[in-house]
C-alpha cells in the first residue's frame, strides 16, 4: 500500500447525452507508484482524458474509486483533501489557455506559494519563484517574473504551467497530452524538462498522449497502458509494449503510425 | 493611448467633474430679481436668467453635483450588488444559483415608474444617498445577468481549473481570478449603468417625483416645464443648458469606455 | 522532363496593425507531373501561405508582392497564375489545381448534404447531364475507399473526420486536376484514420496520376508520402532534396534539428534533442541567416549574410553557408525490437 500513490480501482464513468449513455471509462484499474513513469495512450474517444481527469480528482467516477494512500480521495475532507490536492497536479494541453492572461508570471507562480504558506513576504516568494523557473529551464529566470502569457510562447507558457505544478511539491503530475500543441522541435525539451523532475524531485507521472512515439520517448522505463473504448486493453513495461505488442489494437496502433524513415515507409507499404 | 476618442472622452469627462465639484465653491449667491425674468445672454449673464431672474451659468455650475454624485453612487451599488451576487451564483450553481436567479427575474419585472411614484408619494425623495439607493436597486438585474453569463463561460476556463487545482479556494477564484479578467466588462457596465441612473434622476425630477431641494440640472428642466418656459425664445438657454450639458456629459462617458478594454487588458498593451 | 508548375522569387505579404510582414520571402521551386512534394516546416515558417499562394486563395488581408507561378496547361501552354483574370483563375481551380484546406473537417457546409454539395461543385465549373454526373460522383466516392450509398444522402455532421477528409479529397478530385494541394492533410485525425488516409493518397496518386504538394509540420507523413521535400523557415525554402536524401543525408543544420527531435517507434531508443530557441518573429528577422541563433554550426559569416540554395547533391539543395560541414548520422533502421541502448545523434 506504501507503494501506491494513487490507485485508481475499477474505475467507470457513464456520461448522460441525447443520443443515450457513454461509457467514456469503463473499469479501469490503474496503479501509480511514487517516482514512476505511467503512460496512457488512446486515440480520441478512447477515454484518456477521462481517466486523468479521474485521477486527478476533477472528475468523480461514476463506478469504483480513486484511492490516495488508501482512501477514497472522494471522502476525504479538510486536512486530508488538500494533502491529496497538493500531492496531485495537472498539466493541461493547451498553453494558451492554462495561464490566466491577467496575471504575470511571478503572480502565477506565488499566488499558491503564498495562498499555502510555503513562503513568507514577497521577497521569500520571489526567490522561490526564481528557482522553480530554473527548474524548468527558463533562464535567465528574473526576466520572466514580469511577463504576461500573451508575451511568451507556447513553450515557454508550458514550462510557467509545469513550474506552477511544483509550487505545492506534487508527488504527482499528470500531463494531459502538455507536448501536443507545441511545435515538434520544442516538444523533446519540455519532455526533458520533466525526465528531469523525475530524476531530481523523484516526481511520478501520468504521461497521457495519442502519440505512441513519444510514450516510447518518455515512458520507456515505465510502463505503458493503451486504452480503446475506455477500456485498458494492453499494459506492460514500454518497451514490451512497443516491441512485443499482444493485443490486435496495440499492433494496428503501432503499424499505423508513419516513421520517419523513407525506406522503412516504403517498405511498410508495399507489405500492406 | 491608441483611442483618441476614447481620450477625449476621458479629459471631457473629468473637466465636468471638476466643474461640478469644485465649481460651486466659486459661484457666486444666486440673487432673485424679479425684474430680470427670463432674459437672453448678455455680458452680465452668460447664459441669460429663469424665471426668478436668477443666472443660468451659476445654476448650471451649481446643479452638476447632485446629479453626477447619484449617478456615480446608483452606478456603485448597482454594480456592486451585480458582480458579487451575479459571479457567485454562476461559480457555485445550485440552489444559490437558483435563488438569485429568482429574484433577480423578480426585480425585473417590477415596473419602475410606478414604484417610484409610489415611493415618492409615500416618502420624501430627498438625500441622494437614498436617491442613490433606490435608482441603484432597480439598475442591477440587467447587469447581474450579463456577469453571470459572462462568469458561467470563464469559469470553465483553464486556468479557472489549475486555480482549483491549487486549492486556491472560491472567494480567490472568484475575485482574483475571475473577475479580473472582466475588468473591462464591469467597467463598461458601471458606466452605462451611471448613465441609466442619470437619466432616471433626471427623470424623477422632471415628473416631479423627487422632491427639488436645490438647483440641480433636473430640476431646472422640471421649472421649465412647469414655469413654461419652453414657450419664450428668449429663455430657451433655461430649457436647452441642462440638457446639453446632461447630453455630453453622458457622450464623455460613454466614450470613455472605449478606451477601457486597452487599459484592462494586458495583452493590448504594448509588450 | 518539363515541370508542371513554377514557382519563381514568390514573396507574399501580409497587412498587419504593425506593418507588412513578408510571411513568404523568395520562394523558388519546381513540382513535375506525377511527383509528390512536402513543404515541412513548424508554425510560422510560411507554408500555409505557400500553399494558398499558390492557388491564390490567401485571405483578404495577403498579397502576393512579387515573384511567378508559371503552370503548365493540359494542352501544354504555359500561364502565370498571378496574372490571370478573375473568370480565367475560376476556370482553373477545380479542374486544374484542387485545394483541400487544413481543418478540412469543417469545411463542408453542415447544411447540404454530401451528394448536393458534389453536385454544385461540379455544376459550377462544367455542364454535364444529371445521369453523368452522378456516375462521376460514385465514381470519386469510391476511389477514396467510401460507399457512395452511405455518403452521399448523409450530412456532414453525420461523417467521421476520416469520412469527411476523404470526401473533400474526392471533392478535390472530381475534374480531374493535375496537381492536389493539400495543406495538412491528416492534422488532427485519428493515428489509424491518418494512416488510412495515407494509404487513400497512395492509391489515388498511383491511379489518377496528378502531381501533389502537401503542407505539413509531420516529417514522418513525409516520409510517407513525399518524392521530394522541402524544408522551410522563416518564409524560406532551407532544403530541397529527394525524401531520401532529405532524412539520410540532411545539409541544413535546421532539417537536422528537426530530424533529432521527432521520436519514432520503430528502431533503438535514440538520444533526441529540441532545438534551442524559437521561431523568429517575421517582423524583426536575425540579421543574416535566420537560423543563426540558434545555430550549432553558426559563425560571423552568418550574421552578416543570408546563405541562398546551392546545390549539395544531384536535385538537392541546401541555403546554409557551412553545408559542407553539416553532418549526420542516420539512425540505424531495424523494424525488429529495440534495445536499451541509446544511440547518439549527429556528428
Amino acid at each position: 500500500m506504501a507503494d501506491q500513490l494513487i490507485v485508481l480501482d475499477q474505475v467507470s464513468h457513464v456520461f448522460s447525452t441525447r443520443s443515450g449513455q457513454t461509457r467514456a471509462v469503463d473499469d479501469v484499474s490503474l496503479v501509480l507508484e511514487p517516482g514512476k513513469v505511467l503512460c496512457l495512450v488512446g486515440e480520441s474517444g478512447s477515454g484518456k482524458t477521462t481517466t486523468a481527469r479521474i485521477a486527478a480528482g476533477l472528475t468523480k467516477p461514476t463506478d469504483g474509486a480513486v484511492r490516495f494512500h488508501g482512501a477514497d480521495i472522494h471522502q476525504l475532507t479538510g486536512d486530508k483533501f488538500t494533502e491529496f490536492r497538493r500531492a496531485v497536479q495537472y498539466i493541461h494541453q493547451d498553453p494558451y489557455a492554462s495561464l490566466n492572461p491577467v496575471r504575470d508570471v511571478f503572480s502565477t507562480l506565488a499566488t499558491p506559494l503564498r495562498r499555502h504558506g510555503l513562503v513568507r513576504g514577497r521577497e521569500q516568494a520571489r526567490q522561490r519563484a526564481v528557482e522553480l523557473l530554473s527548474e524548468v529551464d527558463l533562464t535567465p529566470p528574473e526576466n520572466f517574473l514580469a511577463k504576461f502569457p500573451h508575451q511568451l510562447s507556447g513553450g515557454q507558457r508550458q514550462r510557467v504551467a509545469v513550474a506552477r505544478a511544483l509550487t505545492l511539491n506534487p508527488r504527482l503530475i499528470i500531463a494531459d497530452e502538455a507536448t501536443s500543441m507545441l511545435d515538434v522541435s520544442i516538444r523533446i525539451s519540455l519532455l526533458n524538462v520533466l525526465q528531469r523532475l523525475r530524476d531530481d524531485l523523484g516526481v511520478a507521472f501520468l504521461f497521457i498522449t495519442h502519440d505512441l512515439a513519444l510514450a516510447k520517448y518518455f515512458g520507456w522505463q515505465g510502463t505503458t497502458a493503451v486504452m480503446h473504448q475506455g477500456r485498458i486493453v494492453e499494459s506492460g513495461p514500454t518497451p514490451q509494449v512497443i516491441n512485443e505488442p499482444v493485443h490486435e489494437y496495440t499492433k494496428a496502433l503501432l503499424a499505423a503510425i508513419p516513421v520517419p524513415d523513407p525506406d522503412l515507409a516504403r517498405h511498410r507499404v508495399a507489405r500492406a | 493611448m491608441r483611442s483618441k476618442a476614447g481620450f477625449a472622452g476621458f479629459i471631457v469627462f473629468v473637466l465636468m467633474v471638476l466643474i461640478a465639484v469644485i465649481g460651486p465653491l466659486f459661484t457666486p449667491q444666486l440673487v432673485t430679481d424679479v425684474t430680470a425674468v427670463y432674459l437672453p445672454p448678455s455680458g452680465a449673464h452668460w447664459l441669460g436668467t429663469d424665471s426668478e431672474g436668477r443666472d443660468i451659468l451659476v445654476q448650471m455650475i451649481n446643479g452638476g453635483r447632485p446629479v453626477i454624485l447619484v449617478g456615480v453612487l446608483a452606478g456603485a451599488i448597482s454594480t456592486l450588488i451585480a458582480i458579487v451576487f451575479g459571479s457567485l451564483g454562476a461559480y457555485l450553481g445550485g440552489w444559490v444559483d437558483s435563488v438569485i436567479v429568482s429574484v433577480t427575474d423578480i426585480v425585473l419585472t417590477v415596473p419602475q415608474i410606478i414604484l417610484l411614484a409610489v415611493l415618492a408619494s409615500l416618502y420624501t425623495l430627498d438625500s441622494p444617498w437614498l436617491l442613490a439607493v433606490i435608482l441603484g436597486a432597480f439598475a442591477w438585474p440587467y447587469l447581474l445577468r450579463s456577469v453571470r453569463a459572462q462568469v458561467f463561460s470563464l469559469k470553465e476556463r483553464e486556468y479557472v481549473e489549475a486555480a482549483q487545482l491549487l486549492d486556491l479556494g472560491t472567494p480567490h477564484i472568484l475575485f482574483r481570478e475571475i473577475l479580473p479578467n472582466m475588468a473591462s466588462f464591469i467597467m463598461m457596465n458601471f458606466v452605462v449603468t451611471m448613465t441609466n441612473a442619470i437619466y432616471a434622476l433626471v427623470g424623477l425630477y422632471f415628473l416631479g417625483l423627487a422632491p427639488i431641494v436645490d438647483d440641480n440640472w433636473g430640476a431646472m428642466l422640471n421649472k421649465a416645464w412647469t414655469r413654461g418656459a419652453i414657450f419664450f425664445s428668449d429663455s430657451l438657454f433655461y430649457v436647452l443648458a441642462p440638457i446639453i450639458a446632461i447630453s455630453i456629459l453622458q457622450l464623455s462617458l460613454v466614450t470613455m469606455t472605449r478606451s477601457f478594454e486597452e487599459i484592462l487588458n494586458p495583452r493590448l498593451r504594448q509588450s | 522532363m518539363e515541370p508542371i508548375l513554377s514557382v519563381r522569387d514568390l514573396v507574399v505579404e501580409y497587412r498587419t496593425a504593425a506593418g507588412p510582414v513578408r510571411a513568404v520571402r523568395g520562394v523558388s521551386f519546381d513540382l513535375y507531373p506525377h511527383e509528390s512534394l512536402a513543404l515541412i516546416g513548424e508554425s510560422g515558417c510560411g507554408k500555409t501561405t505557400l500553399g494558398l499562394a499558390l492557388l491564390r486563395l490567401l485571405p483578404k488581408l495577403g498579397s502576393v508582392s512579387s515573384g511567378e507561378v508559371r503552370y503548365r496547361r493540359r494542352d501544354g501552354e504555359v500561364v502565370d497564375l498571378l496574372k490571370l483574370s478573375r473568370e480565367e483563375l475560376r476556370r482553373f481551380r477545380w479542374s486544374e489545381a484542387a485545394m483541400v484546406f487544413q481543418g478540412s473537417m469543417n469545411s463542408l457546409n453542415p447544411l447540404l448534404r454530401v451528394r448536393d454539395q458534389m453536385r454544385d461543385t461540379v455544376r459550377a465549373h462544367r455542364r454535364m447531364p444529371a445521369d453523368e454526373l452522378g456516375r462521376l460522383v460514385e465514381d470519386v466516392l469510391r476511389k477514396v475507399q467510401l460507399d457512395p450509398e452511405r455518403v452521399l444522402p448523409a450530412y456532414p455532421h453525420e461523417l467521421s473526420g476520416g469520412m469527411k477528409q476523404r470526401v473533400l479529397i474526392a471533392m478535390s478530385l472530381l475534374l480531374d486536376p493535375q496537381i492536389l494541394v493539400l495543406d495538412e492533410p491528416t492534422t488532427a485525425l485519428d493515428i489509424r484514420t491518418q494512416r488510412a488516409i495515407v494509404d487513400v493518397l497512395h492509391e489515388l496518386r498511383a491511379q489518377l496520376g496528378f502531381a501533389m504538394i502537401f503542407v505539413s509540420h509531420d516529417l514522418p507523413l513525409a516520409a510517407e508520402l513525399a518524392d521530394r521535400v522541402a524544408t522551410m523557415y522563416a518564409g524560406r525554402i532551407i532544403e530541397l532534396g529527394g525524401v531520401r536524401d532529405l532524412f539520410y543525408q540532411p545539409r541544413h543544420p535546421y532539417t537536422v534539428g528537426l530530424l533529432g527531435a521527432v521520436p519514432s517507434v520503430v528502431g533503438d531508443l535514440s538520444e533526441l534533442a529540441s532545438i534551442p530557441g524559437g521561431p523568429p518573429s517575421l517582423l524583426a528577422l536575425p540579421s543574416g541567416c535566420p537560423f543563426q541563433p540558434r545555430c550549432g554550426y553558426a559563425e560571423a559569416d552568418c550574421e552578416a549574410a543570408e546563405p541562398d540554395l546551392a546545390t549539395v547533391g544531384a536535385g538537392h539543395t541546401a541555403a546554409c553557408h557551412h553545408r559542407d560541414r553539416v553532418t549526420y548520422t542516420r539512425k540505424p533502421a531495424t523494424a525488429g525490437p529495440a534495445s536499451d541502448e541509446k544511440v547518439a545523434s549527429g556528428g
